[in-house]
């Protein structure tokens, strides 16, 4: 049933694609949360200045993107994409056809998904700084930027750590969902390798593993990241 | 009104919505069955979690870990890929289930669906101070009356918002199902797709059935907070 054989490294078995195939699942999910971040931080500043506008789409997407399964996401990224793009090149004259490739695609899609949920955590731990601080550092004279540098920063990170934490055990885990697209992560690696070798239990049993083991990991390593943040509190 | 009525039926969007439409009764079936299930297992798996019981509780912890290490679409491959390749289980009784998209997507989504939901409700039940459960106690309540009259209802609606949260997330991974070849509206948006080589009309189509879906999840899970605590309403609502 399980057949360990198939797993060694070299022309026998599928041991070095599937160390590939992590690789390719580590670089996706850090790339997506790294983008994901990144929007998020700009999802929670529209939601947080006094304009209807920005706050009107910045709710818009996080509503819509959270209450749309994340294959259909995927699916309208990958299939949908591509005339976006070419539509926006038209616009500065060119007229060639482009085609993103699968982990440019996937990492966006991904992105997307996963900046809905850090911008919900990120603008829980903005708003669970004291204002008191911030009036605190500004009657020490400290320029703005400063101030978001050394006193809110700081705090933000540390209470935004265990969410962030959990957002990405779920942006590691919703990487499994872009093997629709045809790019050669975990997931793909493990569907093409048992229909070649018609042993689907072996290599879903070894995906699940990867996963599991990639999971615990970086939670781990999230612990002691939380631990370092809250040195002042312990 | 006769040239709106003839605009719609001609616009792909329109009738792309009217073709997924006919896919609704399969993601909700899917969500019928595994929901209701899904919720009393995990009850019993969250009393089991926090019983004192080493072996029942270890062996739940585990296997909370082992589900929620693991992405779902791995678990319903190996339930639909995985399992039908043990000739031991295409021998038994289990394969008439087994064999169809439907019961492992049934399954496979429970089976998550109880790995969260007991870690949720745990939460819930471990969050009752134990000053509640000595007064139960010294009123003569006996464990099940204890269980049914106070730690259950206290639980159970401290938990609603969480709970919500995950019914929700099934109503997402229903989608997940459509690459078992079960035709439900994830499936048949992609099956307009290849038909018509429009894709972001079949699955904004799609994309808006769900989230009308998790709008009347979301209210369904608002009235049943607002029914049961009814010492948290304001006076006058």
């Amino acid at each position: 049933m399980f057949k360990f054989e198939k797993l060694v490294f070299g022309d026998l078995g599928w041991g070095d694609e599937f160390l590939f195939a992590t690789l390719m699942t580590i670089t996706v999910s850090i790339l997506s949360m790294g983008l994901g971040l990144c929007l998020a931080i700009i999802t929670v500043w529209a939601k947080l200045i006094s304009s209807r506008l920005t706050r009107f789409i910045a709710n818009l997407y996080t509503t819509v993107v959270r209450g749309v399964p994340e294959l259909l996401v995927i699916y309208l990224i990958f299939f949908g994409g591509n005339s976006v793009v070419m539509g926006i090149a038209k616009l500065f004259g060119y007229d060639g056809y482009i085609e993103l490739n699968a982990l440019t695609i996937g990492t966006i899609a991904i992105a997307f998904i996963s900046a809905t949920y850090s911008s919900e955590v990120i603008r829980a731990a903005y708003l669970s700084v004291n204002k008191g601080q911030v009036e605190a550092a500004k009657a020490l004279g400290l320029k703005k930027f400063h101030i978001f540098l050394r006193v809110m920063g700081p705090q933000i990170i540390r209470h935004a750590l265990p969410g962030i934490g959990n957002v990405w055990q779920i942006t590691l885990k919703d990487t499994s969902l872009i093997s629709v697209t045809g790019l050669v992560e975990i997931m793909r690696q493990s569907r093409i390798a048992s229909n070649v070798e018609h042993s689907p239990l072996t290599f879903l049993v070894t995906a699940a593993f990867l996963y599991l083991f990639l999971t615990t990991f970086s939670g781990k390593f999230f612990k002691v990241l939380e631990l370092n943040y809250s040195k002042g509190f312990n | 009104m006769d040239n709106f009525v003839n605009y719609l039926n001609e616009s792909l969007l329109f009738r792309n919505f009217i073709e997924v439409l006919g896919g609704l009764d399969n993601t909700l079936l899917l969500l019928v069955i595994s929901l209701p299930i899904g919720f009393v297992l995990s009850l019993v798996f969250a009393l089991g979690r926090v019983s004192k019981n080493k072996l029942i509780s270890k062996t739940i912890a585990s296997y909370i870990f082992v589900i929620r290490g693991t992405p779902l679409l791995v678990q319903i491959y190996l339930i639909y890929f995985g399992l039908g390749s043990i000739k031991f289980i295409r021998d038994s009784f289990l394969w008439y289930l087994l064999e169809e998209p439907f019961w492992c997507g049934v399954l496979a989504l429970t089976i998550n669906t109880v790995a969260y939901g007991s870690e949720i409700f745990r939460g819930g039940i471990q969050s009752i101070t134990k000053g509640q459960i000595e007064s139960g106690l010294s009123l003569g309540f006996n464990k099940l009356s204890l269980l049914r009259k106070i730690i259950l209802p206290i639980a159970l609606r401290k938990v609603l918002p969480s709970y919500g949260n995950e019914l929700i997330l099934m109503v997402k991974a229903t989608s997940l199902v459509s690459l078992t070849t079960y035709m439900e509206m994830t499936g048949i948006a992609r099956k307009i797709m290849a038909k018509t080589f429009a894709p972001v009309e079949a699955f904004i189509a799609a994309g808006i059935l769900y989230l009308f879906l998790n709008f009347l999840m979301v209210q369904f899970v608002k009235y049943l907070e607002w029914k049961y605590n009814p010492h948290l309403r304001l006076v006058d609502s």
